[in-house]
């Protein structure tokens, strides 16, 4: 393992790990990161991680570009996966319909697979939190079996509902509040996803793990969800 | 305490200050005050630390009534500001009377200015910042990221201890037409040589595609050959090359991770010039290392001293 350390601005360097995407990296993306957080301390602005990448923005007032990048290296010497390095299991309870779901016809058709087959592969598995973007609390999650891999929707939704679970090629994910999005959404979940007044705020960080829990309409509604049809939403 | 009430504003005033840091690993954009230079020097006229909340007033549309004697600093843009009718000049501090009343008109020079009061404006932090993000529903007085809105009213706790006169060789001449300094970025050798050429050679039009998540910039086209990209980071001014070419620098609310092919990065000071262009102006990018580029931004911080 010998990370690559890149410049990215004048006070950011990013530190490449991998080249390509897999589950395997996770615990040495979650090893580096509690190193450069000790090793950079305060004078840490963000540690953005990202599938194969974890971003570095420093104090520049306390450090200069070549201070930042012995930092960095001095951190990684000997870095080591840490097997026990697993982030936190979540348990999301998702509501799978067609009402809330559209595209399940459509994965069901791709994959040849019946609805009820689509669902039960989705939840079966268990995904890793490679990264948040795109909105506060939006988790990317893989990998998704090839069967259900879809690529986006060609003409994404100006408005998809908070809650809904979508897949993009073999990443699925869940939208923490009502915003544009071009995946393809086969449920949606209860759990809030991102809140100001939780420890943390978001529900899932980089590195934690996930299960989808099929539920029906009336535990949906018990566990606080909004059923209106994502059809009304256009 | 001191009131203002707002009497008119547009979607484009904003509460703002430094930005909301230690939790972009969490997808939460950086925001903060596009212009940190003119924002810091708002602040820096009343003795307040720099990352106080202001006002970003963007293109003007902006009416300020004082309920009581007010005390504010004004700097970045000439938006044609007026005090009771008579033209006000940014780069300030200056008294308001109980029932005077402030507006900003139009822009006469620059894009953005900002509004400072003494200790900063009165609002609750979320996520460490007041910082205003619409999209994502964080900051403001609200502090679900709503925009100044007529009938709101901005106060601030502390009465003005100091007020400061900026030396004019501080002030910021927006009237230069220095060249942009880009950060190069690890995907700088991925480009054409044509690319490379046309990007540190071109004049560069701000397109009226801009907003706080970024500025696209028009020109030739520039070509990436590159592999496509996982997404990674993006830092603060990245310049972002979509497959149609058109770089887009990425500004304070850009998401925070993202799969273009980048360029580099705009410096600090590069992107408070950015910040105070309109579209149709022309701009140019020059290249500069990350060592010469930390070097000129410790020097500036050190005019706030």
């Amino acid at each position: 393992m010998k990370p690559r350390i890149e410049v990215v601005a004048v006070d950011c360097l990013m530190v490449r790990l991998f080249e390509v995407i897999t589950e395997d990296n996770m615990p040495w993306m979650l090893a580096a990161t509690e190193r450069l957080r000790a090793g950079f301390g305060r004078h840490l602005i963000d540690l953005v991680p990202s599938y194969t990448t974890l971003m570095v923005h420093y104090d520049l007032s306390a450090l200069t570009p070549s201070q930042a990048r012995e930092l960095i290296a001095e951190a990684l010497t000997d870095l080591a996966a840490n097997p026990q390095a697993r982030g936190q299991c979540h348990v999301l309870p998702v509501w799978y319909d067609l009402s809330v779901g559209p595209e399940l016809n459509l994965l069901s058709q791709r994959s040849g697979l019946t609805v009820d087959q689509v669902i039960r592969r989705h939840s079966e598995r268990e995904y890793q939190v490679f990264a948040l973007g795109f909105a506060p609390g939006f988790a990317f999650m893989g990998l998704v079996e090839e069967a259900l891999a879809a690529p986006r929707l060609s003409t994404p939704r100006k408005r998809v509902a908070a809650g809904s679970v979508g897949i993009a090629e073999r990443q699925t994910a869940a939208y923490p509040v009502v915003s544009p999005g071009g995946w393809n959404l086969i449920g949606r979940t209860p759990s809030k996803l991102f809140d100001r007044e939780r420890d943390g705020y978001s529900l899932m960080q980089p590195g934690d793990t996930v299960r989808f829990e099929a539920i029906n309409h009336a535990e949906f509604i018990r566990l606080g969800g909004d059923d209106t049809p994502q059809e009304n939403l256009a | 305490m001191s009131r203002l009430l707002i009497e008119a504003s547009t979607p484009l005033c904003l509460l703002q200050d430094a930005g909301r840091f230690g939790v972009r690993h969490l997808g939460v954009t950086q925001g903060g005050a596009l212009d940190w230079v003119s924002m810091s020097w708002a602040n820096w006229l009343l003795g307040n630390s720099l990352d106080a909340a202001v006002v970003e007033i963007t293109l003007g549309g902006f009416t300020l009534v004082a309920q009581d004697d007010c005390c504010l600093a004004l700097a970045g843009a000439d938006l044609g500001a007026q005090l009771d009718g008579q033209p006000l000049a940014p780069w300030r501090a200056f008294s308001l009377k109980q029932g005077q009343r402030l507006q900003f008109t139009q822009p006469l020079l620059g894009a953005r200015a900002y509004l400072a009061a003494p200790g900063g404006f009165a609002a609750n932090k979320v996520l460490g910042s007041c910082a205003t993000v619409v999209r994502e529903e964080l900051g403001g007085l609200d502090g679900f990221g709503r925009a100044l809105a007529k009938g709101a009213e901005l106060s601030y706790l502390r009465p003005a201890v100091e007020l400061r006169e900026l030396p004019r060789e501080q002030i910021p001449d927006f009237k230069l037409k220095l060249p942009l300094e880009v950060v190069l970025g690890a995907q700088i050798g991925e480009f054409s040589g044509q690319s490379l050429f046309d990007a540190f050679n071109s004049v560069w039009t701000v397109d009226s595609r801009a907003d706080r998540m970024g500025i696209r910039l028009q020109g030739p086209a520039l070509q990436y050959q590159g592999q496509p990209m996982i997404s990674e980071g993006i830092p603060l001014g990245a310049i972002q090359v979509p497959p149609d070419g058109q770089p887009i620098v990425l500004l304070n609310d850009r998401q925070t991770i993202g799969g273009y092919p980048r360029l580099g990065a705009l410096t600090p000071l590069a992107l408070a010039r950015l910040a105070q262009c309109l579209p149709g102006m022309q701009v140019r990018l020059t290249p500069v290392v990350q060592e010469t580029a930390h070097q000129q931004q410790v020097e500036y911080l050190r005019r706030f001293a």
